[in-house]
């Protein structure tokens, strides 16, 4: 229990940090940005509750948005994120339910099973953040490009960090 | 009241969720009013501080560039120097010796420590702040054009709006002919800016400079925006100037920041005469 924790505490600070000073610097085409943090809220244990989850996705976007300058912006797209990732469990759950001692991963549930549950949360995230960013609906499929070339990038890199990573 | 508990217990993921939420997107919406970015100024010292750190690290790898940048940078102030100058005609001797000439501007050097050209609302942060003479609303400028308007200041750090932010529209004219239009960003390209009202009738060529106006009673007259690199006709009479942005904000690194020393007296003025 307490090794999760700790597990949990180390994987924020390296995700914030890594985020903030590696990826926020890269561009592809001043189009593509990958939000590769909020593969903290995917990895949280099954049994985490629902206000836990909720303060950390805050906390999380939070402090995203300090290092960035945007107060609010990454807070509320993943605290948008961190609300539906148990109806999400819920729909791909198996016919048994999650086995207890078991974390989300592929090494548990298989690629197929992990890629569908990360790209729905990771294309929701990114939804909810892009246009609260640009707040109008007239560059509606620019945006709409941006969302989708960047969730690919994302999810790219997030399954990538599974087989280096999270091996086990 | 038990039914009120046995509801907010049974609900609370929901409502906890409608609570950060909306904290959440007031954050967003306050921050919409740019001006008041002062409020983030202790995070923005936490964060200037580690940012700082960082970037005294990572600056080693374009210390060739910023180099070159500034001896070419120099070599052209040496050049501007009053006593590069000689007065060539007799009577322009008459008007006085050069000790007369009063400073308007002053131009504290500053160096970029955050910088995004990502976003719709990008955001750069300085090493400089109030300590060092920085106060909102002075323009920013690199060695090779326009940046941006100071926004936050802290004690040692201060927020610049650069041209990159869809809000800032800078007052600029047509280097040649004088003929003046509003200069904004369209969110999309970080090397090109949209310059409009510009009336129909004035010829355009590529390759023409476009420099500041002097009218904002922020930027002087004629610094470098950028030069035009195409045009097309809008709404019946103007033109839609696209123009390359002289300042390349991707890799910006040293800045100077202007202080206007006869701002007070040209806003006192324009507000004496109810001017807006």
């Amino acid at each position: 229990m307490i090794k999760v924790i700790l597990r949990n505490i180390l994987r924020i600070i390296v995700l914030v940090l890594f985020q903030v000073y590696i990826l926020n610097n890269i561009q592809i085409s001043g189009f593509v940005n990958p939000y590769f943090y909020v593969l903290f809220i995917i990895l949280l244990p099954f049994e985490t509750p629902g206000w836990l989850l909720l303060s950390l996705g805050f906390v999380l976007g939070l402090s995203i948005d300090l290092f960035s300058n945007t107060p609010g912006l990454h807070a509320s797209a993943t605290v948008f994120m961190a609300f539906i990732r148990p109806a999400v469990l819920g729909y791909f759950a198996p016919r048994d339910g999650y086995v207890t001692g078991t974390f989300p991963r592929i090494y548990y549930y298989g690629f197929s099973w992990f890629f569908q549950y990360v790209a729905i949360l990771i294309l929701s995230h990114h939804f909810f953040l892009f246009y609260i960013e640009v707040f109008r609906l007239s560059d509606f499929f620019h945006t709409f490009a941006r969302v989708i070339l960047s969730s690919a990038f994302t999810l790219f890199l997030v399954m990538i960090s599974q087989y280096f990573i999270y091996r086990r | 009241m038990r039914n009120l508990i046995r509801f907010i217990l049974n609900n609370h993921f929901a409502l906890l969720f409608i609570l950060l939420e909306t904290t959440a997107l007031v954050l967003v919406f306050q921050n919409n009013n740019y001006q008041n970015t002062v409020a983030f100024n202790v995070s923005r010292n936490i964060s200037g501080f580690i940012n700082t750190k960082i970037h005294s690290l990572t600056q080693y790898l374009s210390l060739l560039e910023a180099n070159k940048a500034l001896h070419e940078e120099n070599r052209m102030l040496r050049n501007e120097l009053l006593s590069s100058y000689h007065i060539a005609t007799p009577l322009l001797e008459e008007a006085g010796p050069a000790g007369e000439w009063e400073r308007r501007y002053n131009y504290i050097p500053a160096k970029v420590i955050a910088n995004s050209v990502n976003k719709q609302y990008n955001y750069i942060s300085l090493d400089r702040g109030a300590l060092h003479g920085i106060e909102p609303e002075m323009a920013v400028i690199s060695g090779s054009g326009v940046v941006g308007i100071v926004t936050g200041v802290s004690d040692n750090f201060s927020t610049v709006l650069p041209l990159l932010n869809t809000d800032l529209r800078i007052s600029s004219k047509l280097k040649d002919s004088g003929y003046f239009g509003s200069l904004y960003w369209d969110g999309t390209d970080p090397e090109k800016a949209t310059l409009t009202d510009i009336p129909h009738h004035v010829t355009l060529n590529r390759g023409d400079s476009v420099v500041t106006s002097g009218f904002s009673a922020i930027f002087p007259e004629g610094i470098m925006v950028g030069t035009i690199t195409d045009f097309e006709i809008y709404g019946g009479n103007f033109w839609a100037v696209t123009v390359r942005l002289s300042a390349d904000f991707r890799k910006l690194n040293h800045v100077y920041v202007i202080q206007d020393l006869l701002r007070e007296e040209l806003l006192e003025l324009e507000e004496a005469v109810g001017y807006d």
